[in-house]
């Protein structure tokens, strides 16, 4: 990028947000050659550190938390930000550019970038564990022991990965879901059965088609009368996004911060990461995407964007995302999100070893694979980058029937 | 190059256990990095990439989902 192209009249930069979308966004905006004011503020006490291993290695008691800073204290002074931990956006005024902290303070911006994530979501009343952040992880862990009763409500990603890690630590594990199938309507039905196997080979007690209603401090009562009882209780029924600051100030918000296909959502407004629901030239769709790799890519397509404002580039990438459970591996690229047919392309279910592609319309749109090396991955990932028909991708037809019921569930997403 | 001690400005460092897989490294920079085909773990393929290879590396260390690469000067 030229100097001639930046734009000179952006000297502040606010990031709220200090997550790996917001560390991303700071680090493009250096590595691009800003030598403004980076403003970062983050909720949470700490420095930005990675989420994914929270429910994986912390939880399992592998890893203590002083693994788990995205950077070494000296890449993030290098930064040379204005760092407010601990510190909340409570709300924005686009026209006078400035946004409002808790702290009392207003800061005024050139440039804003929303990387404020989302909250996991709770049942009615509350009660029982949540798994976002680094204390929910550690709150969680304390309670882990052999013999112990964790009930988990939710069989999504991040649900069936404590409930792995749970079974691994010698705990009897609950699991509750509201759907048929976990996980159908994120990957279709019969990878959604592939998964629900494995647990189920594992011991965990894993009970479909019913509703949780209450949470109470001995465990569930569930939609059909039963109770299950428990020591502990993780809620893991997807998220919502931390919109309500942007709300405030009156951007537009409809499941995460409204943004057009450069990521920008009014003038020198950006999102980032969680929060963000941006059009996607390549799916020709708007989606919200929770995946980890995503926060960083999309953090450095926005500071792109946002140091070269006369030729910004759209943001069209492959949403990626990876869970691990027992000892599989499980990778997709894509969004599978609403598709028309599952077709098993590679390998046996049955084996564990499988990849599946995913169908919506003519196009192939996602692939997810279990147990295969990462080379059998990457043709078709270039398939999808491409845009490219599910007949030149697959070399069939596409079936004449939708083979995969949509289902509508709790909306959890992985890593 | 037909001296083998000439090596770039900055060194990368990879830390193995932390690495997830994801092959973001690879995508980037498939001069730098490829993948153990056992279980995807990434591969150093150059750990002092030439000068030209940089700005690719310093994307792959950015774009890592689990923060495992790191690119030090020397």
């Amino acid at each position: 990028m030229s100097d001639a192209a930046r734009d000179p009249a952006v000297r502040d930069v606010v990031v709220v947000g200090a997550s790996a979308g917001g560390l991303a966004t700071a680090e493009g905006l250096r590595r691009g050659g800003f030598t403004g004011r980076i403003t970062l503020v983050g909720a949470e006490p700490h420095l930005p550190y990675d989420r994914p291993p929270l429910s994986k290695q912390v939880l399992a008691g592998e890893w203590e938390p002083d693994r788990l800073p995205l950077r070494p204290d000296a890449d993030i002074e290098a930064l040379n930000l204005d760092l407010r931990l601990g510190v909340t956006a409570t709300g924005v005024d686009p026209r006078a550019r400035t946004v409002a902290l808790d702290t009392g303070e207003e800061v005024g911006y050139d440039a804003l970038v929303a990387a404020t994530g989302v909250s996991p979501r709770r049942l009615p009343g509350g009660g029982g564990h949540v798994l976002r952040d680094l204390e929910d992880a550690l709150a969680l862990r304390d309670r882990l022991r052999p013999g112990r009763r964790l009930a988990v409500v939710g069989a999504g990603f991040l649900g069936a990965e404590a409930a792995a890690v749970a079974r691994g630590l010698g705990c009897e594990v609950t699991v509750v879901e509201p759907a048929p199938v976990p996980l159908a309507h994120a990957v279709g039905a019969q990878v959604g059965q592939v998964l629900t196997q494995a647990h189920r080979e594992r011991g965990v007690d894993l009970r479909t088609g019913v509703g949780v209603t209450q949470v109470y401090d001995g465990g569930l009562e569930l939609a059909d009368g039963t109770t299950v009882e428990a020591d502990d209780v993780l809620v893991a029924v997807g998220s919502v996004p931390n919109t309500g600051w942007l709300e405030l100030g009156g951007l537009p918000v409809a499941d995460g911060l409204v943004c057009d296909e450069y990521c920008a959502a009014a003038p020198g407004v950006y999102g980032v990461g969680d929060v963000a629901r941006w059009d996607n030239p390549l799916f020709g769709t708007s989606m919200r995407i929770e995946h980890r790799t995503h926060a960083g890519e999309q953090g450095l397509a926005v500071a792109r964007n946002l140091l070269n404002p006369d030729e910004p580039r759209p943001f069209a990438p492959v949403p990626y995302f990876w869970s691990d459970q027992y000892d599989m591996k499980i990778q997709a690229y894509g969004y599978l999100r609403g598709h028309d047919e599952v077709r098993i392309v590679e390998g046996d279910p049955a084996e564990r070893r499988f990849l599946a592609a995913y169908r919506t319309g003519d196009r192939l749109v996602g692939v997810l694979a279990i147990g295969l090396p990462p080379r059998a991955l990457r043709p078709w990932r270039r398939h999808i980058a491409a845009g490219a028909t599910w007949y030149d991708a697959v070399g069939d037809p596409p079936a004449g029937e939708t083979t995969e019921p949509r289902e509508v569930v709790s909306d959890v997403a992985p890593a | 190059m037909s001296d083998e001690t000439v090596t770039g400005t900055h060194r990368i460092e990879l830390d193995e256990p932390k690495c997830v897989a994801a092959g973001q490294c690879v995508m980037v920079a498939p001069e730098v990095f490829d993948q153990r085909d056992e279980d995807g773990v990434a591969v150093v393929l150059d750990e002092t990439p030439a000068a030209e290879l940089l700005d690719d590396v310093r994307e792959a260390v950015a774009v890592c989902p689990a923060a495992a690469l790191r690119l030090v000067a020397l």
